[in-house]
């Protein structure tokens, strides 16, 4: 029987999970303590979103224990993909639907709960669209009004299901800004995200996904490997770095001189001392590097 | 014009009318946003068999069709759970089965009787003061748990996947939904029979849908329109002298008909002005250059 540290949130120990008999993870050992900021990446089907979810204990449990403290409050924000769009709701409503348990048997919500639901679309800067449906929303608007919803009821745990997918730069700066900002206020966040140069390289500590199991757990310097990458995606990477700047290539299939395991050190940061230059063409990464 | 009014029967005719098409608007509503409309479609024909078989062995049509109803919601329900199933063919093979039971038990009777026909195409006008009692008496019992199940309900409604995670026990909800819309047919079985329900179900829900875009002010909107076409029907079958179950659901398919073809003008009037200002503002620009 796993017995969670006084330090930790959340313990898996030695967990398969998946859905209907069939196992999506195995082997799974992740502890998670109050405060941190995660990323989850691998590719498309690697059981992201399974992992996530098992923090709300919904996978089916196959083998290990997973454990999540004692009256741990979670928030989720799904993808906004799975959202029906054409609901007929407003943005207000859907912040609401957070708080749903305080007086859950009446139909109507308090003065209370509408007061503390603009407070948070306040907060999230969307306060003037209270009023607006759903459909009429951009991208970066869905994903503040369902991060509204999770934030409504306080919660010491957020989870977020690719949060910066579809939303352009700025909106993708701006949601994790928010983020950092929730993280910083000691509200632990773990996200699963597809995009490995402006996002999950930007993270504080990361979990790589791949081969059903979790390849890698730490921060993006120990993590985003080409040899890990490759493990999971199941292709050459390319890994540039760039004093704290990280980025990620797929290497071309005829790239002339590119090597499979290269990791490219692009500048002069001694912890890089493992580099391999083995890349003909650095690629040109930021305006300064020209 | 106050003919109608002058005969009891027409009197527990038209209030029968509008407190079933209030009730299956309301639950019509949930019904619709799940894109569920299939099931009010089977339920109906699955319940039919229960009130055949109930009147068959002499038990209370009631009871009988109701608990027919709320076994078949279990059985969809386990069934739909299975992958290789899914809700639509779970729905399309328990509710026929259920209905064929009904007619493989009219067939050994070797007798096809009003009370059947009742049930099939609905026999408002036949509603005796004790079958109003039994039918407001349902309908105080859904109205109660979609008051209770409110939010978990919108919750689950909007998004399914996730309400778990928010702490709703979406099985139990769910199941407990199930069989207020089992109840729902029942109530309205008599009133517009097997084949007409489902329309009942969707139309006012589409409708208001097509009107506004508040959950709150859809689901009243919903029982408003499904209350009073329920009753405007039977009040002008008494002068057209058609089927007053028909002529609700042609009241309600009227009322359909009219909103989508005001959709439609609005549509292309709001398209025109946004031409027209797009062409004014082309004018504009081409006279300041």
């Amino acid at each position: 029987m796993a017995t969670l540290g006084v330090e930790e949130l959340v313990s898996l120990e030695g967990v398969a999970l998946g859905y209907e008999g069939v196992v999506a993870l195995r082997d799974v050992d992740v502890k998670i303590a109050p405060g941190e900021l995660i990323g989850i990446v691998g590719p498309s089907g690697c059981g992201k979103t399974t992992l996530l979810r098992s923090l709300l204990g919904e996978p089916e449990l196959y083998a290990g224990t997973a454990r999540v403290a004692d009256n741990t409050r979670v928030g989720y924000v799904p993808q906004v993909e799975t959202v029906d769009w054409n609901f007929p709701i407003t943005v207000e409503q859907v912040a609401m639907l957070g708080s749903w348990r305080t007086r859950r048997w009446l139909p109507w919500t308090s003065g209370a709960e509408r007061s503390r639901a603009r407070v948070v679309l306040r907060l999230l800067g969307i306060a003037d669209l209270a009023d607006r449906p759903i459909r009429a929303l951009s991208g970066g608007e869905q994903q503040r009004t369902f991060l509204a919803r999770a934030l409504v009821r306080s919660p010491d745990l957020l989870l977020l299901d690719e949060p910066t997918s579809g939303v352009d730069i700025k909106t993708r700066h701006e949601i994790l800004h928010q983020l950092a900002t929730l993280n910083t206020a000691g509200v632990t966040v773990v996200l699963t995200t597809h995009d490995l140069n402006g996002v999950a390289s930007h993270l504080p500590r990361l979990i790589a996904l791949g081969e059903q199991t979790v390849l890698a757990d730490g921060p993006p310097s120990e993590v985003l490997q080409p040899d890990i990458l490759e493990r999971a995606y199941g292709q050459p990477m390319l890994v540039v770095r760039r004093g704290h700047e990280t980025y990620v290539l797929p290497v071309p299939e005829e790239a002339p001189g590119a090597h499979p395991d290269a990791e490219h050190d692009h500048d002069d940061d001694e912890d890089h001392d493992h580099a391999e230059l083995s890349v003909v063409d650095a690629p040109q990464v930021g305006a300064d590097h020209a | 014009m106050l003919e109608p009014f002058e005969f009891g029967f027409m009197q527990r005719a038209m209030i029968a009318a509008t407190l079933v098409g209030g009730v299956t608007a309301a639950v019509g509503v949930f019904v619709i946003l799940r894109r569920l409309a299939y099931i009010g479609h089977g339920l109906a024909h699955s319940i039919f068999g229960g009130a055949v078989v109930s009147f068959t062995i002499g038990f209370n049509f009631f009871l009988g069709a109701s608990l027919w109803g709320a076994f078949s919601v279990f059985l969809i329900n386990q069934a739909a759970r299975r992958r290789q199933i899914g809700g639509d063919a779970a729905i399309g093979i328990i509710t026929t089965a259920a209905f064929a039971i009904g007619i493989a038990v009219i067939s050994r009777a070797r007798s096809f009787t009003r009370d059947f026909e009742a049930a099939l195409f609905g026999e408002i006008l036949g509603i005796t003061n004790q079958d109003l009692y039994v039918t407001t008496g349902m309908i105080v019992l859904i109205a109660l748990v979609l008051f209770v199940l409110w939010k978990p309900l919108v919750f689950i409604t909007f998004d399914h996947d996730v309400a778990t995670s928010y702490g709703i026990s979406v099985r139990w909800v769910e199941s407990i939904f199930s069989l207020a819309l089992a109840a729902t047919v029942v109530a309205a079985l008599q009133v517009l029979g097997v084949t007409l329900i489902a329309a009942a179900l969707v139309i006012p829900p589409v409708v208001a849908r097509m009107l506004t875009d508040s959950f709150p002010r859809l689901f009243l909107l919903a029982v408003v329109i499904g209350a009073v076409t329920g009753f405007l029907g039977v009040y002008v079958s008494w002068f057209v002298d058609v089927s007053s179950g028909a002529t609700v659901v042609l009241v309600q398919a009227a009322v359909f008909a009219l909103t989508l073809a005001w959709g439609l003008i609005e549509s292309r009037r709001d398209f025109s002005a946004t031409q027209r200002a797009e062409r004014l503002a082309g004018l504009e620009r081409s006279l300041n250059d």
